[in-house]
């Protein structure tokens, strides 16, 4: 069970919860929406459940609850800029298709 | 795939449902878009990273140029160079008093000036159109997607036709404007201010050419201006002014050529920016004709020769704390705006007249775009579910119609919050009664008499019926930026007559207060009128009826029946143009009392009239 963050990403995780003043870290999991099944969830985790798994990875701490991990396990988080554009990517080898938007994905 | 952002913790994340949102600073000299992102303000540079797009609009030979190029082209086409079109939104020539201080080909036009370029006639709205637009495609660029929506920036000073002028223009660019937002206001939220329960602040705001002071209330949320003051025509550039002709007299040069003015007042800009965080620096140039500038500007240089400009800022800001009846000791904080205000003897300079540091850890020239952008990602829904909605705008004063007897009825309250839309229903008061005058007031005093006149309007059509039967439904809707519209509908035919009006227009703030501290001396008084107003219509509406029911009934009285109604609405009539309500009430119920067998004998008769003919069947059917 691995959830690992790229050197740039979480370069950015820390900087942006630094300028926003509070946070343990990440969290990460999927819920059942969008267009083509799973949707990812990313935001900042105030606290730590106690069911939740964790993981660190450059020193960012990461959190996902269980009903997620088995769609995210394997995952590496990347961050990315694309002309002005900037922003996470989810490289999730669980992943057998995804829409065409990207936000959602099936396993 | 998408790029993903970090969300809030119980935010709404479902994808597809974030919506873009940016707040835009649409400034006289420079202009900025910003977004939350991540959950954290950011201002959007352009491609080449900067933030800042110069507020300059080029109508070149080959299509629009927006922003740093239409900078460089300024002195080489300058009719069609326009810049500091934020001062001409809204204005009619006759307005501008400056009006030779553009280098345009002004064309006069009811309500709001235009220019003449080389591609056509353009107005300001279209200029400021251009600017907004490029604004628009940086974000949408940076954001990936279409905006939902942009929270604009003005002055806390523009009027209606400046602010409906920065809507259309916005509009105009492809923008649905979530709501215009009060520049101070904007700089004050940036800050958080908007989380402490109350407060009262300064916004010092000195730009590259104006200088704005806003005194704000932060009451449960809500940010109201309590005052503001300024100058056109005091900013950063009148520093560099300073510096120029600092380093021309020191150095004995003679008068200067156009491009050497512009090379020195570059270098004096230099100067007076390397001072933020230096105690000294050299200012140096070689002018065409082969003279040299070598010259040590220090702080205390600096200080002193630009000391009279900065004892210019506090003239307003002694001005905006007298209208809004305030000491220096009272205000709570003070927020620095403008890339100006990092200059250290105006940071001292403010420091000692408040007797505490201002707030300037935000950038100042993205403070007011940053806010903005925080009440956009608000306005466009994207937040946390236990999160309070900012509440930033209210009615300072609440709107009605006139009613019977000169009296208010308050449709929407003083204090609401807007967007609000109110509707209430009204009825004839005469029998075939078929216009109503709708008469819209502002104020919280209970006599028209006492408030302010916003407008009046006639609804025609009614269908003619008995008083009382009529439903007229009168909407009151005031939109997000303050522009009252007034509706009125009767239900069973449709008909509408509707009127617009602006109700903070020319109601100086000084006026509001003196109008609520009225309606508080006088509300004794002001309720007792009500009740005498109200009896008076009621014992009105009791004689006309009382009179129509004997026209058409009276042949179901007796003689003496007859004489006893006679006789109990007479000391109504007479009391009815007097002030003792109590007397005025106790002849009305009398004359109620006196009239109920009649108009149970004038039910029967109707309900017999209507029955009569009719077989058991049919009525079945009904």
């Amino acid at each position: 069970m691995s959830i690992t963050l790229t050197e740039n990403a979480a370069k950015h995780v820390s900087n942006f919860l630094s300028r926003r003043g509070k946070g343990v870290g990440l969290r990460l999991g999927v819920r059942t929406t969008g267009c083509s099944g799973l949707a990812y969830k990313i935001e900042y985790a105030d606290e730590i459940h106690p069911e939740d798994h964790r993981f660190d990875s450059h020193g960012i701490t990461v959190v996902v609850d269980p009903k997620s991990l088995p769609y995210l396990d394997g995952t590496e988080l990347d961050f990315a800029k694309e002309g002005l554009n900037e922003g996470f990517k989810f490289n999730n080898p669980n992943v057998k298709d995804e829409c065409g938007c990207g936000e959602s994905f099936n396993v | 795939m998408a790029l993903l952002q970090i969300a809030e913790p119980d935010a709404p994340p479902a994808p597809h449902q974030h919506r873009l949102a940016v707040g835009i600073d649409l400034g006289t000299t420079n202009s900025l878009v910003a977004t939350v992102r991540h959950g954290i303000p950011v201002v959007l540079p352009d491609a080449e990273g900067r933030p800042l797009l110069p507020s300059i609009v080029r109508y070149a030979d080959r299509g629009v140029e927006v922003g740093y190029p239409a900078q460089d082209a300024l002195v080489v086409d300058p009719q069609n160079t326009i810049v500091s079109v934020k001062r001409l939104m809204g204005r009619g020539l006759a307005d501008l008093s400056d009006a030779r201080r553009f280098p345009y080909r002004f064309i006069d036009a009811p309500g709001m000036v235009q220019i003449e370029t080389r591609s056509g006639i353009r107005t300001p709205v279209e200029v400021s159109a251009e600017i907004l637009r490029t604004l628009r495609l940086r974000a949408e660029a940076s954001l990936g997607g279409a905006l939902a929506g942009a929270v604009v920036t003005v002055p806390a000073y523009f009027d209606d036709a400046q602010r409906q002028a920065t809507k259309d223009a916005a509009q105009l660019a492809g923008l649905n404007v979530l709501r215009l937002l009060n520049e101070p206001t904007a700089a004050a939220i940036a800050y958080g201010l908007d989380n402490a329960s109350e407060g009262i602040y300064a916004v010092y705001d000195l730009g590259g050419g104006t200088f704005d002071l806003s005194i704000l209330k932060l009451s449960r949320g809500v940010f109201e201006v309590l005052a503001t003051a300024g100058d056109t025509a005091l900013g950063g550039d009148d520093f560099d002014h300073r510096v120029y002709c600092w380093a021309l007299e020191t150095s004995r040069v003679g008068p200067v050529s156009a491009s050497d003015t512009r090379l020195v007042m570059l270098k004096a800009r230099e100067a007076k920016e390397n001072l933020t965080a230096h105690a000294s620096t050299p200012l140096v140039a070689t002018l065409s004709t082969g003279e040299r500038i070598d010259l040590t500007l220090t702080a205390a240089i600096f200080t002193a020769i630009t000391e009279t400009l900065v004892g210019k800022t506090l003239g307003p800001v002694r001005k905006a704390l007298r209208d809004a009846k305030r000491t220096p000791g009272e205000i709570d904080g003070v927020v620095m705006v403008g890339g100006a205000t990092r200059m250290p003897q105006i940071q001292k300079a403010v420091a000692t007249f408040f007797g505490a540091p201002p707030l300037n850890n935000l950038n100042p020239d993205q403070v007011v775009a940053l806010g903005a952008a925080i009440q956009a990602n608000v306005l466009a829904g994207n937040r946390a579910r236990d999160e309070d909605w900012l509440l930033l705008d209210v009615i300072p004063l609440s709107l009605g119609l006139e009613t019977m007897g000169g009296l208010t009825e308050k449709i929407i309250p003083r204090n609401a919050t807007i967007p609000i839309a109110r509707a209430q229903e009204f009825t004839t008061f005469k029998d075939g009664q078929t216009a109503m005058a709708i008469h819209v007031v502002q104020g919280e005093r209970e006599k028209v008499a006492d408030c302010r006149s916003l407008g009046r309007f006639e609804l025609r059509g009614i269908p003619p019926m008995v008083a009382g039967a009529a439903r007229i439904s009168v909407t009151f809707q005031v939109d997000a930026d303050g522009l009252l519209s007034v509706s009125a509908r009767e239900r069973t035919t449709g008909v509408e007559a509707a009127i617009t009006v602006k109700p903070s227009y020319g109601l100086a703030d000084t006026e509001i207060a003196r109008m609520l501290q009225e309606s508080q001396a006088h509300a004794a008084e002001d309720m007792e009128a009500r009740a005498l107003g109200e009896a008076q219509v009621e014992a009105e509406r009791m004689l006309a009826a009382t009179m129509s029911a004997l026209d058409a009934d009276g042949d179901l009285l007796a003689p003496e029946e007859r004489a006893e109604i006679d006789a109990a609405m007479a000391p109504v009539r007479r009391l009815v143009a007097g002030a003792d309500r109590h007397a005025l009430s106790a002849a009305v119920a009398a004359l109620n009392r006196a009239t109920e067998e009649f108009a149970a004998r004038r039910m029967d008769r109707s309900v017999a009239g209507v029955l009569a003919g009719r077989s058991v069947d049919s009525l079945a059917e009904d």
